[in-house]
């Protein structure tokens, strides 16, 4: 059986994390941030990068990066979670830089590792794995991409973008400057203020070839895999800040002369949303340990993980913003944030009906057949 | 000790008692000798003193030699709750006593807790005990009281001091269920046999050497039971698609005319909630071994019973015209509660009970949120007030 704890290590991890978020994105910063006209917070981003090394976390030190392993950048992702973080982790150090790791080309992984530059893996954040390979973007002769891609989630900020796109051999991932021309990056008004999204338009432009058809797909797949189980972890994350953050308010609000968390009422469903943590915690955990080791139980691992974190999340979020009562409907407090973010990460990188349907063939629990 | 000595060990005992030539009880009772019962007991007690991790090792290794198991749903009551109370309490003649015939099944165990008028509010209890000479004599009723027909003993709290407070008054005792002031008389429960049992006491003798823990402090003692207990019911390690979501995943796999969609989503769902129950048992094991003992007992019996009942449930509905019939209503009092052995009306019903026994789903959602998120209790009434003037 895997290992379901946290290692030292990993606790040390989490407390630089947790302190450096504390001290430089608490929520009044984060809500001030999403008014601004700049998406992400990129002092706290290189911060991250370059003091903890979080973006290089799952890199090889050959390529510059800690060498560690996902299970590490898996408690990163619980951290950022907790304080709904406004910085391109996710697309950047987890989607991105999974999809270069398995593929021939590494040169950009140094700079990515180092958090000198961020890159985006361009499909957009709704995108589950096992999907078909994407093909609306399509590559010429000469390596230059036309097409259309939206909804991709931290491309406002990204130096690069990894395309994949189909050419004369089939599926080929490449990759994009950010500068090149023929390149827009429009951004969207998303649900989620703190992970915002862009629509991508390619017309003819310049790009680079990283992977052909023998591993582009598979470099794509494992990507998404990747992001959807240690997006469990950032979900884990969200609920328990909504979970504790609702806790400590009923035991100071007072109504009907009494703490409202002394209303049996209110503590059995706290104590319910309390179990469903415990079980995203472990879910998550063995979610990151399976893809850390590259298990044949990862797929399963990922579903599992994805389902149940997927909806606990907006739970407890919904949980959170009710039992605030009207404060928790108004725009200064957080609680609408971690509600936003819960509410896309439950799509982003499949549904929880999708990953459960998923499962439905990973253990061979088939529908009827109509 | 290392689970390379641990299994050193097995395999030397295994060399000494060859499991095929063994007579049963003394394969069990030689096992219990070499502290290979339970290995985290001290040494003379079925135990090595080893960590409770390394037991796993020891199951794995016996079972795959072909050794002989305790039945441990016979002797439940005796194993997940008696036996920890003993070794945390008990006086060493009272150790050396109880726990090998407790362990090796030679003698079954009840629980004499819950009465008509005290059950989740146990402490309530009305079963008197009064001092004679160098004993007890015991007079009051308790109700529910699971295996009463079988057990040789019972673990029972009575109330030995009215004019205090209820959390206090109360003595916990090893009472003999062959005494002739017991009687036990079967309740007839939804499913139709009787696994559970009024029992009488009437002038029932305890001597003091049979007293676990001191006069007075019965509750503190319990409380160790209960903890057991729920650990017990909820904690043990089952494999992927163990238990009840095997059984309905087998039939889905067997028989794909009972398919519909609406049940295919509900099965789904009840598979992905087994597993992350699982998981969460593993890592709650994971914990306790590494000494961050959590109140997550609570919670995997909380998960259990609501994940029994919801598998059991869609059984039945996933039978269809099977599902409208029962497999017997006659009236037995079984030695054990075996849901495999029976079908799916009687694993449904029979599931009812588990949001009820060893501690309902809304005491322990009390406990979770009070001990574990630290919310305020309710405000109560009988606190302090002397046991004789309470509310009955
Ligand atoms: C199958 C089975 C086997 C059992 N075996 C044994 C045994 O071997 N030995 C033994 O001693 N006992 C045994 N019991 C008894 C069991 O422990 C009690 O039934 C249980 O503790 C509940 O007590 P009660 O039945 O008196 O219900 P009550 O306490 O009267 O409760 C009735 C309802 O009110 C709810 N309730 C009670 N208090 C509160 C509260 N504070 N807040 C909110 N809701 C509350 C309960 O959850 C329940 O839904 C067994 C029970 C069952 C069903």
């Amino acid at each position: 059986m895997s290992d379901l704890l946290y290692s030292e290590i990993e606790e040390e991890l989490r407390s630089s994390v947790r302190d450096l978020l504390t001290d430089h994105c608490p929520p009044s910063a984060v809500l001030a941030g999403c008014e601004s006209r700049e998406p992400y917070d990129l002092a706290l981003w290189r911060s991250l990068a370059a003091e903890l090394g979080a973006a290089g976390l799952q890199v090889p030190e050959e390529y510059g990066g800690a060498g560690a392993s996902l299970r590490e950048t898996a408690v990163v992702m619980e951290e950022l979670g907790r304080s709904v973080a406004p910085v391109p982790f996710l697309g950047s150090a987890v989607l991105a830089t999974t999809a270069l790791l398995a593929c021939p080309a590494s040169d950009l992984l140094p700079a990515l590792a180092e958090g000198a530059r961020t890159a985006v893996l361009a499909v957009p954040l709704s995108t589950a794995p096992g999907a078909a390979f994407p093909s609306g973007v399509r590559a010429d002769g000469n390596g230059a991409l036309t097409g259309r891609l939206t909804s991709v989630a931290d491309a406002l900020t990204a130096d690069v973008l990894l395309v994949p796109a189909v050419d004369a051999d089939g599926p080929g991932l490449y990759a994009v400057e950010a500068s090149a021309t023929g390149l827009g990056v429009v951004r969207r008004t998303s649900l989620d203020l703190t992970r915002p999204l862009a629509d991508v338009t390619l017309e003819g432009v310049p790009a680079r070839k990283l992977a052909g058809a023998d591993t582009a797909p598979a470099a794509l797949e494992r990507a998404l895999l990747t992001g959807a189980g240690l997006l469990a972890s950032e979900q884990l994350g969200i609920a328990e800040w909504c979970l504790g953050t609702t806790v400590a308010y009923l035991k100071e609000r007072k109504q009907f002369g009494r703490a409202l968390g002394s209303f049996q009422a209110i503590k059995h469903r706290l104590a319910d949303l309390w179990l469903e943590t415990v079980g995203a915690r472990a879910a998550a955990r063995y979610a990151a340990d399976a893809l850390a080791g590259e298990s044949p139980d990862a797929a399963l691992a990922v579903a599992v993980a994805q389902a149940h974190c997927g909806a606990l999340a907006v739970r407890a979020a919904e949980e959170c913003v009710q039992l605030h009562g009207g404060i928790g409907m108004t725009w200064e407090h957080p609680a609408h944030l971690y509600l936003k973010r819960a509410k896309a990460d439950q799509i982003a990188l499949g549904t929880p009906g999708h990953h459960r349907n998923a499962l439905a063939g990973l253990v061979d629990l088939p529908g009827p057949v109509d | 000790m290392s689970e390379m000595d641990i299994r050193t060990v097995v395999r030397a005992f295994l060399a000494e008692h060859d499991p095929a030539t063994t007579d049963r009880l003394d394969f069990l009772r030689a096992r219990f000798d070499a502290g290979l019962a339970w290995v985290h007991f001290p040494v003379g007690l079925g135990g090595l003193g080893a960590p409770r991790a390394l037991q796993a090792e020891v199951d794995a290794e016996l079972a795959a030699a072909g050794a002989p198991d305790n039945d441990p749903r016979r002797i439940g009551i005796g194993l997940g709750m008696a036996a920890p109370t003993i070794l945390r309490f008990g006086t060493e003649e009272q150790k050396s006593r109880f726990l090998r015939p407790l362990w090796t099944g030679e003698e079954v165990w009840c629980q004499l807790f819950s009465e008509p008028g005290a059950g989740s509010d146990l402490a309530a209890l009305g079963t008197r005990a009064v001092r004679d000479g160098d004993g007890w004599v015991v007079d009051g009723q308790k109700v529910w009281t699971s295996s009463a027909h079988t057990a040789r003993w019972a673990i029972l709290i009575a109330r030995t001091d009215p004019d205090v407070p209820k959390h206090r008054g109360i003595t916990y005792f090893i009472c003999d269920m062959t005494d002739p002031g017991i009687e036990v008389r079967p309740l007839r429960q939804i499913t139709g046999e009787a696994e559970f049992n009024e029992v009488f006491l009437t002038g029932v003798r305890i001597p003091d050497a049979h007293r676990l823990g001191a006069v007075g402090e019965g509750w503190q003692v319990a409380q160790t039971t209960l903890n057991n207990e729920r650990v017990a019911i909820g904690g043990q390690a089952i494999p992927r698609e163990g238990g009840m979501v095997g059984v309905v995943a087998d039939t889905w796999r067997r028989r794909p005319e009972l398919r519909t969609h609406e049940l295919h989503q509900r099965l789904l769902k009840a598979w992905l909630e087994a597993e992350v129950a699982r998981l969460t048992g593993e890592r709650l094991r994971q914990q306790l071994t590494v000494g961050q003992p959590g109140p997550e007992g609570a919670a995997m019996k909380l998960a259990f019973a609501r994940l029994a009942q919801e598998l059991s449930g869609l059984e039945v509905e996933l039978l269809g015209e099977e599902g409208l019939a029962y497999d017997d209503w006659t009236m037995t009092r079984p030695e054990i509660v075996d849901f495999n052995g029976r079908e799916a009306g009687y694993r449904y019903l029979r599931a009812k009970g588990n949001s009820i026994e060893g501690g309902t789903s809304e005491i322990l959602r009390n406990i979770i949120a009070e001990r574990v998120l630290g919310l305020p209790a309710e405000p109560r009434t009988d606190k302090d007030l002397p046991w004789k003037e309470l509310a009955r």
